[in-house]
């Protein structure tokens, strides 16, 4: 028997998917569709999206997140996800991974959010080894106080998901259609987002931080590489609740927050 | 933990129920069923009440929005109806039994917090007409729930 199978032995198996400019859209529908449908454990790493596109949590609201005059003018598209959390804008500089795990595979760790958190802080922390203070600070991936990953999750009553967006690098202009949230984590402070954010290159190499996530991903399942198109179509029936808001609605949305707002001025 | 015992005992006392004291566990009320997903439920005649037990309100963390289903809608017995989100996290809620939704809790639109706050009475979620009763013979009591709680913590 090889050392890698003694190495393996009780570790259970995860399905690797590597992607390259997915579009988020398709990235975040595959995502919800595993996590409901599949009973395998699944690493999805996408390395960018195509276009530049706003994602928001489950319960976002456009109108109290983004700068809507500015979105639609611009074209810029807007999901809504199925998992929770913030809003982001993600392009080609993002690098996304994804974990969908049962429960009964990561038996140390509650389906709980706060477990699951501390779980994928600890993943993480084997990642950036060595490099810049880095730490899970509230809900967020740091260096020192300065945010470049973000976190949301989803939990069903076996499964979880826990996905991360990462900053690789980000354009301030796009920065500009996303609104200061109301919620914001305490250690922002009064950060305006060039303070609070920062850049993943500036710390580490690409490609080395995509084959750190897999080699520390791999002390803990086994895994094995499928590419997209292997990925059984069967897994399709569910109702979505990821979707890509029309432009319309945008629209309405806007009028209906313009018209509130010089209602309350007049009045 | 003293505040919440006597939260605990002013419910149970308005509910005309007994509760039992779990020192610093979570609250669990007598008189009620229980999911193994941690969902409560109440059941009067054809009709039921369900909710999230306080346990999986401590363990979710501050719950910011409560997703609820439309009223008319068929509910099965251990199946995902809504989800409540707390953290940065989605988590479905899944119906102790099954049957066809009467009444939503529309104040948890403004006021999510109830379901933290006030886990077994104003963050009530949902009321269903049931389409069997039997169905509850499958759900533990007080007793079972509180022992379930405490195992399933014990091994983390």
């Amino acid at each position: 028997m090889s050392v890698n199978r003694i190495k393996n032995l009780g570790f259970p198996l995860m399905n690797l998917v590597k992607l390259r400019g997915t579009p988020i859209l398709q990235q975040l529908v595959l995502e919800e569709k595993l996590l409901r449908n599949s009973s395998e454990n699944w690493c999805i790493i996408n390395n960018g999206t195509n276009v530049p596109t706003i994602v928001m949590g489950m319960s976002g609201k456009p109108c109290e997140l983004l700068e809507l005059g500015s979105v639609i003018k611009d074209q810029i598209p807007v999901i809504k996800r199925f998992t929770g959390g913030g809003t982001v804008i993600v392009d080609k500089n993002t690098v996304f991974v994804s974990l969908i795990c049962n429960k009964d595979d990561v038996p140390n760790v509650q389906p709980y959010p706060r477990s699951v958190m501390a779980w994928s802080g600890s993943l993480y922390s084997d990642v950036f080894n060595g490099i810049s203070d880095f730490q899970l600070r509230e809900n967020d991936y740091v260096f020192g106080d300065r945010k470049f990953g973000g976190n949301a999750q989803s939990i069903t009553r076996n499964r979880w998901i826990h996905h991360t967006s990462f900053l690789w690098d980000y354009s301030e202009g796009n920065m500009s259609y996303l609104k200061l949230p109301s919620r914001v984590p305490q250690y922002r402070l009064e950060r305006d987002h060039t303070d609070f954010v920062c850049r993943m290159k500036d710390y580490i190499e690409r490609s080395v931080f995509i084959e750190k996530t897999i080699n520390a991903v791999g002390t803990q399942f086994m895994l094995k590489e499928v590419n997209l198109n292997e990925i059984d179509d069967s897994y399709g029936e569910h109702l979505e609740s990821t979707r890509l808001l029309t432009m319309n609605e945008l629209k309405e949305t806007l009028a209906k927050t313009t018209q509130i707002e010089s209602i309350s001025q007049v009045g | 933990m003293a505040c919440r015992l006597l939260w605990a005992s002013r419910v149970a006392s308005h509910l005309r129920i007994s509760v039992a004291q779990r020192g610093f566990a979570s609250v669990v009320l007598k008189d009620l069923k229980y999911a193994d997903s941690h969902e409560w439920v109440k059941i009067e005649g054809n009709k039921a009440t369900f909710g999230i037990t306080d346990h999986a309100q401590d363990h979710l963390g501050d719950v910011v929005y409560v997703e609820l289903p439309d009223v008319g809608r068929p509910v099965s017995q251990g199946e995902s109806f809504g989800a409540v989100e707390s953290v940065k996290a989605t988590s479905d809620i899944n119906s102790p039994v099954s049957g066809t939704v009467v009444e939503v809790n529309e104040e948890l639109t403004e006021s999510p917090g109830l379901v933290n706050s006030s886990p077994y009475e104003q963050g009530w979620i949902i009321k269903v007409e049931l389409s069997d009763a039997g169905e509850a013979e499958k759900l533990m009591d007080s007793d079972k729930y509180s022992k379930f709680c405490e195992e399933e913590d014990a091994k983390h």
